[in-house]
């Protein structure tokens, strides 16, 4: 890639259950934040993409943050809405036209799942009727395929479950901050075969704002150099199985925009996976973050057994998976989720992980969206 | 409930109707279920015997509405069938219990009532094991 984007500043508004503040609020919240940390004013920002899929529209926060005329750009792209802004932001730094600006995301979901209709989804009412419109059957029969063909244990969901548990602990955003035993995940009320209760994690409330600058603008901040090297977003390819499938094509279901966005990235940013130090995949359940080991280049089909047994994905593994404890620890605020993903890797590189940091000074960070309705974005952060 | 989209072929015996895509269309030849209800699909009856390619156990009353299964809920079991050569179908599995389950059994198509006690009940497909309807039909 031709210029340098670097990320200056990282703002976020804890994640969970916020009475009495909106989601726009909680934006208002991460924007400030990030501005504070990046040493900037409000009426320096030239230009934002915000995104929410549910909380209303982000550019109403001039309201709040001041009426500086600043472009500000909304996008509601599903599951990769974070991931798309922050690829809308980079470019318009990339391409000149612009040297300071936000990406920012928040959300605030009722509780319980999410309440998706068949025709959203251009599917017929008898489907609703049915009792298809769950989520959870989608990951549930999946991941169920998953472990038969590649030889994954429950033991093992279990295992990631409890990791991401262990690592919220040490994350002043997560929602979860209580580590659960081994025994009690697997032997928790069972919600969908495989998964128990604690291997899926629950739609919520949270803001992540990121300030991103020109290469020049960065030195002149004096910021510490954190460099978005790939920023990628993809769509489904054919044969790929989705949320809310009637039906897939004969042969299908291991094709994914996961595997596209991914390859993108590493492709943009000259490295491969070897050389990520702490990555953070989608996991929306346990055994999403199985499959992303491999989907996105970390790992074979099948070698997460031995992984996940041997700590491989702990915070002093080879490679660190989700160290803030990821979406089963800090829920999914479909908005700002991607984001947060991005905010933990800054953190991270910088070194201020605190009782989560990687240990050996990271050097690269990975990032992995993944959702509805089969999309997927990804981000490489060097320094 | 009245059936309101044709899941099945309108004349015995059995069968699912999916649509097949017409040459017109940049993925000619492909098979989706159920049938799309546009022109650009030809209708087609799949074949009634397949494998399971993936499963769940609904554990949990789904919310309702949409859901509009019996009131006093009871889980009941969901898969993906491979029916070779043509499309994985999602369906319910039925005359099996729960831990006999297996990615690979031999299936055989049936349907089930989404409510049997209402009066005109929503039919969705099911899978059951193959000799299961055998014996049933012997019987």
């Amino acid at each position: 890639m031709s210029a340098g984007v670097h990320i200056v500043g990282i703002g976020i508004h804890p994640f969970g259950r916020t009475p009495g503040l909106s989601g726009l609020e909680q934006g208002v919240h991460a924007v400030r934040a990030a501005l504070a940390d990046a040493g900037v004013n409000w009426g320096d920002i030239q230009f934002a993409y915000g995104g929410s899929d549910a909380a209303g529209n982000p550019d109403s926060m001039v309201s709040h943050l001041g009426l500086t005329g600043v472009q500000f750009i909304n996008v509601r792209n599903g599951c990769a809405t974070g991931g798309s802004a922050l690829f809308s932001a980079q470019m318009a730094i990339r391409s000149g036209e612009f040297e300071l600006g936000l990406a920012l995301g928040f959300d605030k979901h009722p509780r319980g799942a999410f309440d998706a209709k068949p025709a959203e989804y251009n599917l017929p009412e008898w489907y609703g009727a049915a009792g298809y419109m769950v989520t959870t059957q989608f990951f549930a029969a999946k991941i169920m395929r998953y472990m038969h063909l590649h030889g994954i244990s429950r033991r093992t969901l279990g295992l990631v479950a409890q990791k991401a548990f262990a690592n919220g602990v040490h994350a002043p955003h997560a929602w979860r901050r209580e580590p659960v035993a081994l025994d009690t995940i697997l032997d928790a009320p069972m919600v969908s075969d495989p998964f128990t209760k604690f291997m899926f994690c629950s739609p919520g409330e949270g803001a992540v704002a990121l300030v991103l600058a020109s290469e020049r603008m960065a030195r002149r901040l004096g910021a510490t150099p954190i460099r978005l090297a790939a920023a990628t977003m993809r769509t489904r390819p054919p044969g790929s199985f989705e949320v809310f499938a009637p039906s897939i094509d004969s042969g299908g279901g291991t094709a994914t925009a996961t595997r596209l966005a991914s390859a993108a990235a590493f492709e943009a940013a000259g490295i491969g996976p070897a050389d990520i130090a702490v990555a953070q995949l989608q996991d929306t359940e346990a055994g999403a973050e199985i499959m992303h080991m491999a989907e996105n280049g970390f790992c074979a089909d099948g070698e997460q057994e031995a992984w996940l047994a041997q700590g491989r994905t702990q915070i002093g593994g080879a490679l660190p998976v989700n160290t803030d404890g990821g979406c089963l620890a800090c829920g999914e605020p479909i908005g700002a989720s991607g984001l947060r993903q991005v905010y933990e890797n800054v953190v991270q590189l910088r070194g201020a992980g605190g009782g989560r940091q990687v240990p050996g000074n990271p050097r690269t960070a990975y990032s992995h969206v993944y959702g509805a309705p089969g999309v997927s974005a990804v981000t490489i952060l060097q320094k | 409930m009245a059936q309101a989209a044709a899941l099945f072929m309108p004349d015995a015996p059995l069968r699912l109707m999916a649509g097949r895509a017409r040459a017109e269309r940049p993925d000619a030849g492909r098979i989706v279920f159920p049938h799309p209800g546009t022109s650009d699909f030809d209708t087609v009856a799949l074949g009634t015997q397949g494998t399971l390619w993936s499963y769940t156990i609904q554990r949990f009353p789904p919310k309702a509405p949409p859901y509009a299964g019996p009131a006093a809920f009871k889980p009941w079991a969901l898969g993906y069938v491979d029916l070779p050569g043509e499309v994985i179908v999602q369906a319910r599995l039925v005359g099996m219990a729960f831990d006999a389950i297996r990615i690979g059994m031999p299936l055989q198509l049936t349907r089930v009532a989404l409510d049997d006690s209402a009066d005109d009940p929503l039919w969705l497909p099911a899978f059951a094991p193959a000799e299961a309807l055998v014996a049933e039909r012997a019987a």
